[in-house]
Formats: structure tokens, sequence, C-alpha cells
């Protein structure tokens, strides 16, 4: 057993921090100086300091290494587990609409909305990530990807090209690239125009990723959708407006009237009737700020909705139960550990040298077979026609067509789990009572006491330590555990990791994955504190 | 202790012969249910085991020819019964019921405990010795079944009947010829070859300065730095797992061999860090500062003094980073891809999915290794313990 205490600190030998200590006294009797003639309590700091930088820089490689590959790791799941930049970033100009909306008023919200939600959507589409926000919203509200995968393919086909005709056959220079580069780059028309420029800024964002130009493209449809809006609802500033295309702009303002609206919320609504449905509405508003706390909420089976939060549906509540299952799990292994591990640990302790090392091979050579092998065996054993099953028809104790079924199950995964860490138990039970002097024992029988009562007023409270630092150990590693929960647990005797796991191969919802992470991180950091409490970081000893 | 007991013989009737009935009343239980009736196998068991005890003590006084006769006896009943898988048990049992009637009929039960000890603390002791040898035998029996399992000749989980009957038949190579012959396998071993070396030698190269810039007398913010370094211990692998799986397909690093070993060997530092500062809290600094005075440069210091007594931690430490880096799943499955399969990634699906007992024929393979890593590392600590006069060897 290798022990790393902290004994550095505790140096005899002369070093500069002592010497320093000792000019300290002396100081008063006036300043001493060293062979260069600087006062020596100044060499003495420089030297300290040195020494100091010299430790530093031999750590700080690995401190560096550590803090990339590993801290940093941990700190994105942390942050992954809030962030929710996605609604904001694919919809910007919806988010902004939206904040109007109020989802208490159980009606879908107005033209405007749409109207911003439509151009979002068509550069959404181009850059395809509107799939991808429809498939996080999913995770909150079903029906919701498959409602942004068919819209998606609908903003392309939508009648408001019916504008598009309307402006052209007033003035075919509004087919002219040149005119809409012209009119949207003078000032004043952020002003006049402010939708129809920001549907611009999309138009050359979307020309740019497909490397076309922007002098030879024609305008698409949702540009004249959004300069219809515009000059409908800001004539007077039109009017007043004397920029560059002044004249053509006023005279579209003015043909405006006879243009027939076409409202974009019904062709939403053509599209898929859904779209008139608070519900999807309120996902999108709920989950539109930057940071969220809709994956630490579903990951206690509540739910972040429009109206506040709310319990999960009954038959999605799996998370609490998971993390209860967990607990409960890792306490049966903890407490069946203690059980098996303190006799073993007992009669290691108290045997002669030479048969004890001879025993704890048996507790050492499982310490360090792999974990496959060891699950591997369990899996054998303790399957439906495995050796077990084998051996108990064989004696007749079980009829052939009545196997047990040991595997799959809470049991296969706490037998198995138990095996695992059982050594883990035993080691620093071990070292707690190879330190337990015999004489005390020995003097309580001297003194009238039962061999019972020796043991359980005498030896027991000072084996106490070992058993708390075996337990935590053994609950720590528990509550973590995924490879052998995976392949012996089958449905009922899975740990909340396997859930982990499965958001993040499976489900892909990574948001949860990591609030689930994050939780079960702070619960072992929790128990590493009070196990630092009872037995001290650096008292961590291996085989 | 127990030389100085005067060993005295327990009464034959009143003692040796019912304990040894009611052993052989529970065997003959088991033969029983397994023919029928367990009532009458118990009954049967227990007159037999009686007379054995009786006849044994008062006409066979040596030990060992008694034990030889018993267990003779039950292996030929055996042979005729059942066949055999009849004379294997029956040897077993024939066995157990002679040493156990030497056993108590020398008096040796008693060889544990001191003369004064009541009847009862006596059979609390034997007892208690007999429930933790069933506890080493939780702990062993699961690693030793697999072995001889892995030998089978046929695509089953479980000792077939020509395994029990010591058929040669059927007993094969063929796991292990298709271990050393299948490409997947093949591809996962050499992933693990190459993986496992690359990460202990960059945890080992860091973690060993980093453990003797930790021992310094003075440095700032020692209990942090402790903490963030150990930390790859603490925090459950999948955690671990998910965020590097985050972070590294981030920065593009996801489904690489270098973000494996990178991955491993951050895994692998505490390991390292716990046991080279375990070697340097032995160490003593004069021999440096003798070194240096004699004239060594720092590096030369470090090479010839330092470096050969602390090597026994770093090789400890980094056979510690070897072998959670060869037989780390969790964080590989996630970080890895397809292109970096590992053994015991290739041994996990294989378990999943339930191909084929090649596995056993790994995991005998794996145990054989750890059992060579174990030697390796008592024998490391046994001399670093040594050349620090902790022990006088």
């Amino acid at each position: 057993m290798t022990d790393a205490t902290s004994g550095p600190d505790v140096n005899s030998g002369p070093t500069p921090d002592n010497a320093l200590r000792e000019a300290d006294a002396a100081e008063k009797k006036g300043p001493m100086l060293a062979a260069d003639g600087t006062p020596l309590k100044k060499s003495l700091m420089r030297a300290l300091r040195r020494e100091k930088l010299r430790a530093l820089m031999l750590i700080a490689p690995l401190l560096i290494f550590v803090l990339v590959t590993f801290i940093a790791p941990i700190a994105d799941m942390l942050f992954r587990s809030v962030e929710n930049e996605i609604v904001a970033e694919t919809l910007p100009r919806t988010v902004v609409a939206l904040e109007d909306w109020d989802y208490a008023s159980g009606e879908a919200p107005d033209e405007d909305v749409f109207a911003a939600f439509y151009v979002d959507m068509v550069e959404a589409e181009e850059f395809k990530v509107h799939t991808r926000l429809g498939s996080r919203l999913n995770y909150e509200t079903t029906g919701i990807s498959s409602l942004f995968r068919k819209s998606g393919r609908g903003v392309g086909r939508m009648d408001t090209d019916e504008y598009t005709d309307a402006f052209i056959d007033l003035d075919p220079a509004w087919e002219d690239p040149a005119v809409w580069m012209e009119l949207m780059a003078a000032d004043t028309t952020s002003e006049i125009l402010p939708e129809t420029n920001s549907a611009w800024d999309s138009w050359l964002r979307i020309l740019k990723e497909n490397d076309d130009n922007v002098a030879e493209e024609e305008p698409e449809d949702f540009l004249y959708a959004m300069l219809y809006r515009d000059l409908t609802r800001n004539s007077d500033a039109v009017a007043a407006y004397d920029g560059p295309q002044a004249a053509l702009l006023q005279a579209a303002a003015e043909a405006t009237a006879d243009i027939p609206e076409v409202s974009i919320k019904e062709q939403f609504l053509d599209i898929d009737d859904d779209w008139g449905d608070t519900e999807v509405w309120g996902t999108i508003k709920a989950f539109s700020p930057k940071y969220t706390s809709g994956y630490f909420l579903s990951s206690v089976d509540l739910k972040l909705t429009p109206d506040g939060v709310e319990q999960q549906p009954d038959n999605q509540k799996i998370y609490l139960l998971l993390f209860k299952r967990t607990m409960f799990m890792s306490l049966t292994i903890m407490v069946s550990c203690i059980l098996l591990g303190y006799p073993v640990a007992y009669l290691l302790s108290n045997l002669p040298m030479r048969v004890s090392s001879l025993l704890m091979i048996l507790v050492l050579l499982p310490f360090w077979t792999s974990l496959l092998v060891r699950t591997s065996a369990w899996k054998v054993l303790l399957q439906q026609q495995g050796v077990i099953n084998d051996i108990l028809v064989w004696v007749g104790l079980v009829a052939d067509n009545n196997r047990l079924v040991m595997i799959n199950n809470q049991f296969g995964t706490i037998v198995a789990m138990t095996h695992i860490l059982l050594p883990f138990m035993i080691l620093p039970l071990y070292s707690v009572m190879k330190t337990i002097p015999p004489s005390y024992v020995r003097a309580a029988k001297s003194l009238g006491a039962t061999p019972w009562t020796a043991f359980w007023r005498v030896y027991f409270p000072q084996s106490v330590p070992g058993i708390g630092a075996g337990s935590i150990l053994v609950f720590i590693l528990a509550i973590g555990y995924y490879i052998t929960p995976e392949l012996v647990g089958g449905t009922t005797g899975t740990f909340i990791s396997n859930r982990i796991a499965y958001h993040i191969s499976s489900s892909l919802n990574w948001g949860l994955a990591a609030a689930l992470g994050t939780i079960l991180l702070v619960v072992v950091l929790l128990l590493y504190w009070v196990y630092d409490k009872i037995v001290g970081i650096d008292n961590v000893s291996l085989g | 202790m127990a030389l100085i007991q005067p060993i005295k013989t327990p009464p034959l009737t009143t003692f040796t012969v019912p304990f040894v009935a009611a052993l052989a009343g529970f065997f003959g239980l088991f033969v029983g249910i397994a023919n029928g009736s367990g009532i009458l196998g118990l009954l049967v068991g227990a007159v037999v085991g009686a007379v054995l005890a009786y006849a044994l003590v008062s006409f066979v006084p040596d030990k060992r020819t008694g034990t030889l006769i018993s267990l003779a006896i039950f292996a030929v009943v055996g042979l005729l019964l059942a066949g055999l898988s009849g004379l294997v048990g029956g040897a077993i049992i024939g066995f157990i019921l002679g040493w156990f009637t030497y056993w108590l009929h020398s008096g040796k039960y008693r060889m544990g405990v001191p003369i004064y000890s009541t009847p009862r603390e006596v059979l609390w002791h034997n007892s208690y010795k007999f429930i933790c040898g069933l506890i080493f035998f939780f702990l062993i029996a699961p690693i030793i079944t697999v072995m001889p399992l892995s030998f089978n000749a046929e695509n089953f989980f479980t000792f077939t009947p020509g395994m029990l009957a010591l058929d040669p038949e059927a007993y094969s190579l063929k796991h292990y010829r298709d271990f050393f012959g299948n490409p997947d396998w093949q591809q996962a071993l050499r992933n693990s070859v190459q993986i496992a070396p690359a990460a202990t030698l960059l945890s080992v190269t860091l973690g060993t300065l980093a453990a003797i810039g930790l021992s310094q007398p003075h440095v700032p913010f020692r209990r942090a730095i402790m903490a963030i370094l150990i930390s790859p211990m603490i925090v459950p692998l999948i955690i671990s797992a998910a965020g590097m799986y985050f972070f590294y397909s981030r920065i593009g690093l996801q489904g690489t061999y270098v973000g494996v070993v990178l991955a491993h060997a951050a895994l692998g530092i505490p390991f390292v860090i716990i046991t080279v500062t375990a070697t340097l809290v032995g160490f003593d600094d004069s021999l440096t500062r003798a070194a240096a005075n004699m004239g060594a440069n720092p590096v030369t210091t470090f090479f010839k003094v330092q470096m050969p007594l602390i090597l026994p931690g770093v090789i400890s430490g980094g056979l510690f980073a070897f072998i959670t880096s060869f037989d780390e799943v969790v964080v590989v499955l996630f970080v890895g891809s397809a292109g970096q399969k590992t053994l015991p990634w290739q041994m996990f699906t294989g378990l999943r999915e339930q191909i084929s007992p090649t596995i056993l024929a790994v995991a005998t393979i794996l145990v054989g290794i750890s059992i060579l890593l174990l030697t390796t590392v008592e024998l490391l600590r046994r001399r670093s313990e040594r050349l620090r006069g902790m022990s006088p060897g």
C-alpha cells in the first residue's frame, strides 16, 4: 500500500524559508549582509521566489495539459446544460417580434410575427438550419420537428410571388438588382424600409453562401413581400424620402393601394394548421432566451412551458425515478460491500503477514483484472443457460424449464457491481484495521468483557473510519457506473449514467445529457468533499 | 501459540461422529434432491457419514491414507451411480468428508483459538473462517470460471457435458485461433497497443515532472493544484466522456487517434501523481544538494541521483496509467470512432450483441496480463520500500 501524505512541506533541511525567518529574528540587531553585499533578507527573498517559480515551472506543463484536456471539457459540459442560442440565432426577427405576443391570450400571433418568421425561415432554409432547430424544439413539444421540415419546403412556394409580379408590372426597374442595391445602400432606407432592409441583409448572406454575385441575381419573393409591408405601413416617411430612386419608390408606394394583400399568416396556416396552435408559438417563445433552465427542469421531471414550470405528464416521468434507483442501488451495493468486506479485511489484518499477503492476492487479482473480464464472467455465470443455473438444475434445486432469471435486472447489476467494487472496500478497511493495536481488545477481555462486547465496544469503533472511507469510495464509484449496468442491467437495472449515454449517442439531446451529467457531478463532488473531510484527498491508496 | 497447546482428542461418539454425519447428511440432501427424495438422501447421507467417521477413526490412524480411502470409496460409488461426473463429484465429497473427520478428531479445529475458549466460541471462530472462505470464493470464482470455458469446443457460454466428462474432444483452442485470426479483434488489439503506450508516455513524463514540482517545499496553491490534477480520477467516467465528447467535437479532435490518446493520458495522470509523490515523500533532499555541491548541474542531478531512486514509483505509476488506458471503455466509446476501436470496446460490443465465446479467450489472456502486472507492481513496491529503508525487505 503506497500512501501519499502531504509530506513535502515537512522539510527539516535548511531552506530559504527557514533562513528567512532566522534573518527576520536577527533583523533587530541591524541588517545582515550576504556575501555580495546585498541585505541578507533581500537575497533570501529572491532565492525563495526563484524556488517557488521553479516548482511552478515544473507543474505548469501538466496543469495546462489537464486544464485543456479535462477541465475545459467539463466546463463545456456545464455550459451546454444551460446554453440555448439556437432559437435566437436561427429566428432572430421572430424572437424579437414574439416579445409583444402574450401566450395567455390563447390566440396565435399576428401578421407581424409571421412576416418576421417568414424571412427567418427563408434564410434558415437556405442554410439548412431549420431542421436542427426543429429537432431541438421537438424535445420540448413533439411534432415541431416535422412542422419545421414541412414549412422549410413550403416557404419557397408561397403566394408572395403575387407581390413580385405586381411590382414588376408596375415598373420593370424593380426586377433589376442594381436598383435594389442602390436603394438599400442609401442611408435613410434602413429607417423608412426597416423590414426590407433587414431582409436584404439576409439576401446578401444567402448569396454569399452560394458564391453568387449580388448584381446578377434577381431578387426573390420575400424581398417584395417585405417591401410591400414597409410601403403600406410607412407611407408618410416614403413620401418624404428624397434619396436615390425616390421617384420609383414613391410611385410604388402609391400603387400599393391597388395591390391585393397576401396574408403571410394564412400562407403558413395553409402549409400546416399547427401554425395556428398557441402551443407551438408558446414553445418558441419560452425557449427564445440564450440561456435556459429547460434542460435542468427536464432532468427533474419538470417542464418549461409558456405558462411557466409544470410537471411532466406521468408517463414521461423517468428521471426522478432513475435518480432514486441509482441512489438505492448504489446504497445496496455499498451495504453489501461493507457486509462482505468487513470480515475479510478483519481476517487479513489479523493473520500473520505471510498468510495474509497470500490471501491478499485473492483481493488484488480481481482489482487488477479488466472490468470487462469481470462483467463478462458474471454474464457467463448468471445467464439462464449459464453456469449457476446449470449447477442448480443439475443439483435439482431448480427445474430445467423454470430457470432463475438472474441477469438483465437489478439483482444481476447488484451482484456484479458488488463483486467489482468489493476490493475498493477491502483495501481502505484493511489499511485502517492494520493500524488498530490488538492490545486494546486484549485489555478489554482481561477486564472481563465477552468477546462480542470487546469487539463491538472496543474494536469496531476504531474501524469506523475505514468503513467511512470505503463506503464513500464505493458509493462514488457506483453512482457513476456505466459499463456494467449497460451489460447486465437490462431495463430495470440501469443507472442515470446509461440515460446520459443514451442522450449523447441515440437521442442527440446533448443539452439534457449535459444537465443530467451536471447534477451527477454535483452529487459526486459533494460526496468527495465529505470524503476529503474524513480521509483527506492525499490519502488515496492504490493496491 | 498453537504449538504450546496440548492437542487433546475430542470424544469420538459424541463429537466427531455426529458432526461428520451432519455434513454428510447435508451432501446427501443434495444428492437426494437430484434423485427424487431429499429426506431419504439426508438420512442415508447421515448414516453413511457416521459409519465412515467411526470406521476411519477406529481403524485407520494415518490421516493421509484415511482421506485417500474415503476419496476412493466415494469416487467409485459416484462412478457407479452417475458416470464420469459422478466420479468427480464423489471424489470431492469423499475428500471433504475424510479431511473433515481427521480435522475434527485430531483437535486441529481448536488451533486458531485460545485454549480457554468455550465450545460456542470455537464454533463461531470456525464458521467465521468458513464465511471468509466463501467471500474469497465469491471474489475469485468468476475469474477462475472464465478460464476453462475459453477452451470450450462449442459456442456455448457454459460447461458442456463433454467438458464435465473431461473429454479431450470437448476442449479446443478454436476461440484463441479466432482471436488471433479475426481481423476485427486484431485491429482492436493493434489500436489498444498503439493508444495505451502513447497515453502512458505522455502522462508519465508530464506527471513525474509535476510530482517533483509538487514535492518542493514551497508551492503556492498546492491544494488547489492537487485537486485539479487528481480530478480525472474523481469525476465519474461517464461525465468525463460526455464532456470530452462535446468539447473534442467542437475542436475537431473527436474520432481521432490524438483525441483518444489525450483523453486517456488525462485519465492516467492522477495515478502517476499519486504514486510518484508517495515515492518522493521518503526522498532525502540532501542527496540532490550534495550532488549540486559536487558540481552536478540540475539535469545531471535529476537523471543520476533523483531518477534512479524514484524509478520504482514512476514505473508503477506508469503501469497504473497503462492499465487505465488499456482497460478503458467509456471514454473511448465516445471520444473515439470506429477507427480507434480498442480491445475493451470490441469486448463491449461483443458482450452486448452476444457474438461468440472468443470474448472468454480474450478475457483469459487479459487475466494473464493482469497477473503479470500485479506481480510487477508488487515487486516494485517492495524494492521501493527497501530502497527507502522502510522495511527490511
